[in-house]
Parts: C-alpha cells; sequence; structure tokens
C-alpha cells in the first residue's frame, strides 16, 4: 500500500496538478510539497506528491535500476555456464 | 557503492559479526521486494530477513472489515477503497464476497476520487475505507479537511490508520523476536522523518536505516546495519536519501496534527497497543463514518482455528510453519489476510516458495 512511484509535473492549478508517469498522464495533488513548478519531479502516493525529487534523484534511481538488471543478467549467464 | 560490491559486503560483515544477524523489514513493500528481485536467494549463510508488520492491510483487524461491509449494505452508502482491502476476510466474508452479494463497494486509486465522487452524488454517503500508515493518512487528512472546507455533508471516512513507531516499539519489548537491526519502512519514513526512530537504537540498542525499495536499495541498507552491528554503535540512518529527510515533510505532518488525534489501535497479531493509531479529530466528527454504523448488524468476532497470521505478523514463525500455509490457506483461498495482500508476507512465501525462505 505504500508503494510511490515518480512522476513529472506537466500543469499546476493551484493543489490540482497534471503529472506523467511513464508517459501516461493523471491528475495529482501537490499540496504537500514546497513550490511546485512545471518540469518538477515528485514522488507520488495515492495521488498525492510527497517529495520532490532532484534530476539527480532520478538518475541515481535509474542508474540502480541499469545496475540491479545488469546484476540479473550476470546471474543468469552464471546458471547458463 | 554499486550492488554487487554490496553483496560482497553483506557476506564480510556477517562474517565479522561473528553470529547469526535478523534483520526486520517492516514494510510490506520491503518484503515484497526482496523476494521478487531473488534479494533473499542472494544474502549470506547466517543473515536473514524477518517480515514485520508493515503491511496495513494484514494488521487491519476482522472487525473493521465487517464494519465495512455492514456500511456497503446500507442502501444511502457507497464504500470506497484502494483494492489491496477488497479480499481481505472478516469475520464472515471479505468486502469482495459482500459486493458480489450487492453490496455497494467501489475501487479508487486516490482518496480523491471518493472525494470527487461525494461531489458527484450528493444524495449518496461516500465512505472512504481510511487503511494505512503514515504515508497514506495525510492523503486522507487532506480530503477530509477539503471536505470540511468545501461543505460536503456526504463524504466519510471509516478510519483504522495505524502508526509505525510504537508498532516497533511493542514488539521490542514484547521480546518475543530477536531482532538485530530494522529495515524501517521508506515512504513512511518520507513523511515522518527518520529522527522519531531515535528512541530505538537509544532505548534497545538496535540499528536502523531507512531503506529504499529497490534491491540495491536495500542490500545497501543491510550493508549499514551490519556495520553499526560490527562497529557496536546502534544509530539512526538514512540510505533512502531520495525520499527521506531526518524531519520528514512538514506540510503532510500538520495535515496529519489538523485531521487526526492520536489513538490506541488494535492490530491484528500485535493486538491492543498504545497510542498507534489515528481517530479523526473532533473537529471533523461530521465526516467520521463511525455513527453511520448506529444499529447495524455486525457478525460476532470469529477466530480462524489454525491461522498464525498473527505470529507471522510479529516474526515469531515464517509462513511455511503454519498448518494451514499452502493446505486450506492459498492465494485462491485465503483464510488470513497474510495470504491476501499483494505485500503479505504468506503471500510472498506462497508465490516465490522455491526461493530461500
Amino acid at each position: 500500500m505504500c508503494l510511490a512511484v515518480h512522476a513529472r509535473i506537466v500543469k499546476i492549478d493551484g493543489a490540482n496538478a497534471t503529472v506523467e508517469v511513464r508517459g501516461l498522464t493523471r491528475s495529482a495533488n501537490v499540496a504537500f510539497i514546497d513550490s511546485p513548478a512545471i518540469g518538477d519531479f515528485v514522488l507520488l502516493h495515492a495521488g498525492f506528491a510527497i517529495r520532490k525529487w532532484s534530476a539527480e534523484d532520478v538518475e541515481e534511481f535509474d542508474r540502480i535500476m541499469r545496475e540491479v538488471e545488469e546484476a540479473a543478467a550476470e546471474c543468469g549467464e552464471e546458471e547458463k555456464s | 557503492m554499486s550492488f554487487s560490491s554490496s553483496l560482497l559486503s553483506l557476506s564480510r560483515l556477517t562474517h565479522e559479526a561473528g553470529r547469526p544477524v535478523k534483520i526486520m523489514e517492516i514494510c510490506g513493500t520491503h518484503t515484497m521486494a526482496a523476494f521478487r528481485s531473488g534479494l533473499r536467494s542472494l544474502m549470506p549463510k547466517g543473515l536473514s530477513l524477518l517480515s514485520g508488520p508493515g503491511c496495513p492491510v494484514c494488521v487491519t483487524h476482522d472487525g473493521y472489515v465487517d464494519q465495512s461491509i455492514a456500511l456497503a449494505h446500507r442502501p444511502d452508502v457507497t464504500v470506497t477503497t484502494f483494492g489491496d482491502m477488497l479480499r481481505v476476510p472478516g469475520s464472515e466474508k471479505s468486502l469482495e464476497q459482500a459486493r458480489a452479494e450487492g453490496a455497494n463497494v467501489r475501487v479508487v486509486y486516490s482518496p480523491l476520487d471518493a472525494l470527487q465522487m461525494a461531489r458527484e452524488q450528493p444524495q449518496r454517503k461516500i465512505v472512504f475505507l481510511g487503511v494505512g500508515f503514515e504515508t497514506t493518512a495525510p492523503a486522507i487528512g487532506w480530503t477530509i479537511l477539503q471536505a470540511a472546507q468545501e461543505k460536503l455533508p456526504n463524504y466519510f471516512v471509516l478510519c483504522a490508520h495505524k502508526t509505525i513507531p510504537n508498532a516497533m516499539e511493542a514488539l521490542l519489548s514484547s521480546g518475543e523476536v530477536k531482532v538485530d537491526g530494522f529495515l524501517c519502512p521508506g515512504h513512511v519514513s518520507a513523511i515522518i522523518g527518520s529522527n522519531v526512530y531515535e528512541f530505538i537504537p537509544r532505548k534497545h540498542g538496535v540499528p536502523c536505516v531507512v531503506a529504499g525499495f529497490e534491491p540495491a536499495d536495500m542490500a545497501a541498507s543491510m550493508e549499514m546495519i551490519l556495520r553499526q552491528l560490527v562497529e557496536k554503535c546502534p544509530r539512526v540512518e538514512i540510505q533512502y536519501q531520495r525520499a527521506v529527510t531526518p524531519e520528514g515533510n512538514p506540510k503532510a505532518q500538520e495535515t496529519l496534527k489538523r485531521a487526526f488525534v492520536e489513538c490506541d489501535s488494535e492490530w491484528r497479531g500485535l493486538g491492543m497497543i498504545p497510542a498507534s493509531g489515528l481517530a479523526i479529530a473532533p473537529k471533523y466528527a461530521a465526516h467520521d463514518a463511525a455513527p453511520l454504523l448506529a444499529g447495524l448488524p455486525l457478525p460476532a468476532a470469529k477466530r480462524h482455528t489454525g491461522c498464525r497470521c498473527g505470529e507471522v505478523l510479529r516474526g515469531a514463525v515464517t509462513p511455511p510453519e503454519c498448518p494451514l500455509f499452502r493446505k486450506r490457506c492459498t492465494p485462491s483461498t485465503p483464510i488470513g489476510a497474510c495470504m491476501v495482500s499483494s505485500e503479505g508476507t504468506c503471500a510472498a512465501y506462497y508465490k516465490y516458495a522455491t526461493l530461500k525462505p
């Protein structure tokens, strides 16, 4: 239940925003973050942005995912050999 | 530190610790992530993960499900809920079974969807099931405050929110399970901050690391816990710095303070824990769904003979130790809540049973 995904704000109207999540857009509430702006990355839980993410955070997340995929691929190779 | 080097460090540090080390992951999302990613199977001998009580659906009491069903049978009520709650067994049935019998139950993605339904259907009472920890409670609190501001008389919350730190205290104080370190929940901590866990190393000498949800985050967090054990210097650290600060999210905390008051709460498997729940603040009592239950028939509480969900939630046993696991209790015929929830420990063991326990 505590799952959250990262999203990018594409439109803002007060506490209501439109965010893009992996190519899909949906509405979100940005009342819990400071100075939300178009282009900001946020961590989204149950329709609410609970934290801003910097571009570095997104980069780190992507790097972690790449490393895990590489490690999984290495394990697969070892199992085959 | 890369994922591969973290895994190597886990082996070395476990060896240096010189004894078996049990780390409890509090959060159900961590439980599922550790199984799904295969992280458990990559952990060295002597290092094990115990699942804790951090699946909000799993710790929700049967009686709450019974109340939700009773409300959903009222002809003037629509019960709205996160999908996780749908199949959780109550004393006699689940919300899903009640819906099949005609009860009005709708699954929503966000409490904002429920609030919108209340705006669009003023003739109906829209009840949102307020289940979840500090990650989720601010969102629901916000809808309560918004309903009050908009003077929406038909939006209600049936509140069973729970808070994590006092449950951790209850687990440690019981002495039933020896825990060498906690992987603290990442998104709960994004709201409450990491400072709230300071009492754990201070009072109990147990390391706490707030962990992210990717396997590399979890491996790095376990490495941090092992380092603390080897250095004999238990403290609170944040691995999940992308989302968590020591102070947490002040705006979400403010919403929690306005919308709710602290209360004692009944946890499935852990019993009544003082100051571990949230009730709707008296100022917003008009949006509390509890009074709508007046006069509604509720089934008598029923004990499921043999189900060891409670002990699973306390980390006292693993699911294969339950006599019902994989026999009478399966994902298609769940007896305990831990088999129902996508984040439940029994469901994780069932799905990934071929992996190392």
